[in-house]
């Protein structure tokens, strides 16, 4: 662990803070064509966020302490988180830090600190999100689990580097275990990160929020943070699906060409999962509440069953 | 023959228990005797034990003593070795805050008309009780001490008897105690028979194995499971510890389990010979099943010290889980994987140990500032009671195991642990483990939702009733033994190194294997397997987000508005919301009660009153009690009732049955 891989991991982090909401915006743009609409910019979003952190904050009265550090500590939370995912080369030690458990117990924090801020001002529309967040969060985490078991035990390894080095030694065999484990880990991306059809980011009614009912309260640069750790997520949950199941392309070295092959890589891989997600909120409708606990068994039942092929007919074989 | 320090640090914590106790008598004549003397030498015995623990782990080898107490052929034998130590760190380090928090919080019953010297005392023969059974070194010792403790938690709990709920709860913890003794004392006599001899040191040399050995296994899995309040065999510990005064609770839940779990590990791991896998399957499953039933339950509660008895059970489930896997990969010879499961065992007891004290110190807070269990006349304590609040959230992210809390450290390491699930030969333990993997990250979001729920209703939003509006603030003794919990759940989250260098003399003697591997980068890394498998650095994760955290609030300064304005929330255009219109406890549990119905017994019911309003009741019962304890009652008062028949009333009839009875005995004897 040189300096220079301190530099490079210190980069990538802020690449996933840097392009977080353009991905954001590509989904947007995507699925504004898919409905015969022009859309916003690609950098709309960034527009937003200065915007927001322009803005005057407004409190509740009723709001405590808790309420003006959860912003920053759930940004931070999901940042480091992020910053734990290989997004362009492997190797860099902030990996270590943190391998995929802990990855999940970050992602936790996040939670637990948006839930509780969610309930702190006092309104039946806060409590609603925390209570729904918690149900959504109850049900996905064994289900992310299984899949993170399913590849670390195939791995040998619960670092997120240690299984895409795995998946690069081994060349390309099909494993059912992990065509199960991707499916879990694309439902459960959807859920995790509040798209249709478990939640609706765009929606305008309270009654039917999750993630914004939890943020209705907050206002200008508390507001501006908790948009900009929702796209970080987003980008994190992109970049594992994309790293974990097809690592082709990340870059191995610190050598300048293969860190743009990576870049381009990964920048290619996005883009087509942006454009999967933009079809899938396109076809899909949002579900009912309590439609959730089927689609989150279904992602835990792919895990599971990952695993259990994983454990039944890929060990020792 | 003097014995060695560290077993003279762990008498002298008994003795000043003892004083403790003794002094608390004569509080019945001057009620602050218990607060300026009594509770201050209770802390002073945990301060105590904790230093003779503590020097155990860090001694090498065994200190032994023998006193010459008790039966004339078989004097008290003592030892302190590294399990001890780490029990006796646990009671102590517990206890030490309790008796500081004690302090304060026994002046507020000091003109009650509840007996000061029974709390006082019993509370100093509870604490020699616990110290004793970790210190026995003899079946005989070990038994008289557990009996001791049983008893005197006893009177504890039936403390504030003029509730009849709470003589309800005494006398259902005083039979489940009575039945777990019984097991026990049969399981030392099962090892005792082919032994020969009362001593730990001939038990352990005897080996035991076959149908014989499994049969004091699932004796001791009875009586110390009982005690733990293991799943189907909890429904006295819910009952029992939120009845008794709320130091005492966190005594009962952080300690007196952690004593079960003691109990157990020296049994099977100790004294008992080569474990068989099906142990370890047994204990593996019901290990699983408390901890889902367990927080289960505990999100359905309203009842904040209900909730917290609950969620006891589910960290038992995790503890005995994990002493379920370790029990498993030593049954088929995977030394390292099963020194890892000890390890991560032991952590998770000293870690529920600080966190479950700590929170039953803070609902003790609440209940001495506002006079109020119940979450649903809570709400906005975070104002009124800002050192309890901040102390209870640090409890609860670490019960919750969000990095870098202490919480998180034990959890990952038996995620790990299960994890080298791939090791054992068999596919069906295999995908058994994987499962149990599922059951335990279920287990552990939510833990997360019950206490978002928990410190979210109690803390945060506005205060649903009058009184907890003007809740007072805890007095500052108090706030120091919750401050001293708190500090204790950071730097067992933030340094898991160093914590696990002081465990590996335990897996090391009892399983003669270490976990050197697991600290091998220094302090700063935790490699549980070897820095290739796995790693996590606790140091670095604190690090950063602190850091981040200041980064991004500072550059708050770089925006063009950094001015803050108050306002009302937002009220969709109607009026301003009332305390009425939040979320409640039951509302927030309600989606996931919906989606494990199955689980639970619910009765809901809608009734309108004569004036036309309509009234909403929901009761939700644990399902145990209808399949199990139901069932055995009504056949022991249907046993009860046909043995009356003897009761005739008439003297000839009861000299006839003497009489044959006296012949069958002598039938029996010749």
């Amino acid at each position: 662990m040189t300096p220079l891989t301190w530099a490079m991991a210190v980069a990538q982090a802020l690449l996933y803070a840097a392009a977080a909401p353009l991905l954001i915006g590509w989904v947007r743009k995507v699925k504004a064509r898919l409905q015969n609409r022009r859309g916003p910019a690609l950098v709309q979003p960034y527009r937003d966020l200065y915007k927001l952190f322009a803005k005057e904050v407004r409190v509740a009265h009723t709001a405590s302490p808790l309420y003006r550090l959860a912003p920053y500590l759930i940004f931070a939370a999901i940042w480091l988180a992020a910053a734990s995912v290989p997004l362009v080369a492997l190797g860099l030690p902030t990996t270590t830090i943190a391998d995929m458990i802990v990855l999940v117990g970050l992602l936790g924090l996040a939670r637990v600190f948006l839930a509780l801020a969610g309930m702190d001002v006092g309104t039946a529309f806060g409590g609603m999100g925390a209570s729904r967040e918690m149900l959504v969060a109850a049900l996905a985490e064994p289900a992310l689990l299984m899949v993170i078991f399913t590849l670390a035990m195939t791995a040998h390894s619960t670092s997120l580097s240690g299984v895409i080095d795995y998946q690069l030694a081994a060349d390309f065999v099909p494993r059912p275990s992990f065509v199960f484990a991707l499916g879990g880990l694309i439902l459960l991306s959807l859920a995790e990160t509040g798209r249709i059809p478990v939640d609706n980011p765009t929606t305008h009614l309270e009654l039917t929020m999750v993630h914004e009912a939890m943020v209705l309260e907050y206002s200008g640069r508390h507001l501006a943070l908790l948009e900009w750790a929702a796209q970080v997520k987003l980008l994190l949950y992109g970049a594992l699906i994309a790293n974990l199941f097809l690592p082709w392309g990340i870059a191995e070295g610190l050598a300048p060409a293969a860190l743009v092959l990576g870049l381009a890589a990964i920048l290619v891989k996005l883009a087509v999962l942006g454009v999967a997600l933009a079809v899938a909120e396109t076809v899909l409708a949002k579900m009912r509440l309590f439609r959730v606990p089927a689609f989150l068994n279904l992602a835990l039942l792919l895990g599971l069953l990952g695993l259990l092929s994983h454990v039944i007919l890929e060990v020792g074989a | 023959m003097t014995p060695p320090a560290p077993l003279t640090f762990a008498g002298l914590a008994i003795a000043l228990a003892l004083l403790s106790a003794l002094i608390s008598l004569a509080s019945a004549r001057r009620p602050a005797l218990l607060r300026i003397l009594g509770m201050p030498l209770l802390a002073a015995a945990g301060g105590v034990a904790l230093l003779g623990g503590g020097a155990a782990l860090l001694g090498d080898g065994a200190a032994t003593a023998e006193l010459p107490l008790g039966l004339p052929w078989l004097p008290w034998h003592l030892r302190l070795d590294a399990l001890a130590g780490l029990f006796l760190v646990v009671i102590g380090g517990v206890t030490t805050a309790v008796g500081v928090y004690g302090i304060g919080y026994v002046r507020g019953l000091e003109h009650g008309r509840d007996p000061l010297p029974v709390l006082g005392g019993f509370t100093g023969l509870f604490l020699a009780g616990m110290l004793l059974v970790v210190l026995a070194d003899d079946a005989f010792v070990f038994v008289i001490a557990w009996e001791t403790m049983s008893l005197a938690s006893y009177f504890l709990v039936a403390f504030q008897h003029e509730q009849p709920a709470n003589r309800r709860a005494a006398f259902l913890y005083l039979l489940m105690a009575h039945l777990s003794g019984l097991a026990i004392l049969l399981g030392f006599g099962v090892l005792a028979a082919f032994a020969g001899s009362f001593e730990f040191a001939a038990l352990r040399a005897a080996a035991l194995e076959g149908p014989w050995a499994s049969l004091a296994f699932a004796l001791a899995l009875l009586g110390f499971g009982l005690k733990a309040g293991l799943v189907p065999l909890h429904a006295w510990l819910p009952e029992a510890h939120p009845a008794a005064p709320s130091h005492i609770s966190a005594l009962m839940s952080a300690v007196m389990l952690k004593v079960a779990v003691y109990g157990f590990i020296r049994f099977v791991f100790d004294l008992l010979g080569p474990p068989q896998w099906q142990w370890g399957v047994v204990v593996l499953a019901l290990g699983s099943v408390s901890a889902l039933m367990g927080i289960l339950y505990a999100l359905m509660q309203t009842d904040l010290k209900r909730l917290l008895a609950y969620s006891s059970i589910e960290n038992l489930g995790v503890i005995f889980l994990a002493l379920g896997l370790a029990l498993l990969f030593l049954a088929t010879d995977h030394t390292l994987p099963a020194a890892l499961a000890l390890v991560a065992a032991l952590y998770h007891t000293l870690n529920h140990a600080l966190f479950k004290g700590l929170l039953f110190l803070g609902a003790g807070a609440i209940l001495h500032g506002t006079h109020e269990r119940d979450l649903e006349q809570m709400g906005g304590l975070l104002r009124r009671m800002p050192w309890t609040g901040w102390f209870f959230l640090v409890g609860c992210l670490s019960i919750a195991a969000m990095p870098p809390f202490n919480g998180f450290v034990s959890e990952w390491l038996t995620f790990q642990v299960a994890l080298q699930a791939w090791q054992l030969e068999s596919g069906v333990l295999r995908s058994l483990i994987a499962i149990v993997a599922a059951v335990l990250a279920l287990t552990a979001a939510l833990v997360a939702a019950c206490f978002v729920k928990a410190f979210g209703v109690a803390f945060l939003g506005q205060a649903r009733s009058r009184h907890v509006r003007r809740a007072r603030p805890a007095p500052l003794s108090m706030r120091v033994g919750q401050g001293l919990l708190a500090l204790g759940c950071l730097a067992l989250g933030v340094l898991p190194s160093g914590v696990i260098a002081l465990l590996a003399p335990i897996p090391t003697e009892l399983l003669g294997q270490g976990v050197a591997q697991a600290t091998a980068l220094g302090w700063l890394w935790l490699t549980p397997v070897s820095p290739t498998t796995a790693s996590y650095s606790a140091p670095l994760v604190l690090l950063v987000l602190a850091v981040l955290v200041v980064l991004v609030f500072w550059s708050r300064q770089w925006g063009a508005v950094g001015r803050l304005r108050r306002c009302d929330p937002w009220d969709c255009g109607f009026a301003p919301p009332s305390a009425r219109m939040q979320y409640g406890a039951t509302a927030f549990a309600q989606p996931l009660r919906r989606v494990f119905a199955l689980l639970f017994r619910v009765e809901e019911t809608v009734e309108t009153l004569e004036d036309g309003r309509r009234r909403y009741r929901l009761a939700i019962a644990d399902r145990t009690w209808g399949l199990l304890y139901q069932p055995v009652a009504r056949a022991v008062e249907a046993a009860a009732r046909r043995v009356t028949r003897l009761q005739s009333g008439n003297v000839r009839v009861y000299l006839g049955w003497t009489l044959a009875t006296l012949l069958v005995l002598l039938w029996l004897i010749s």
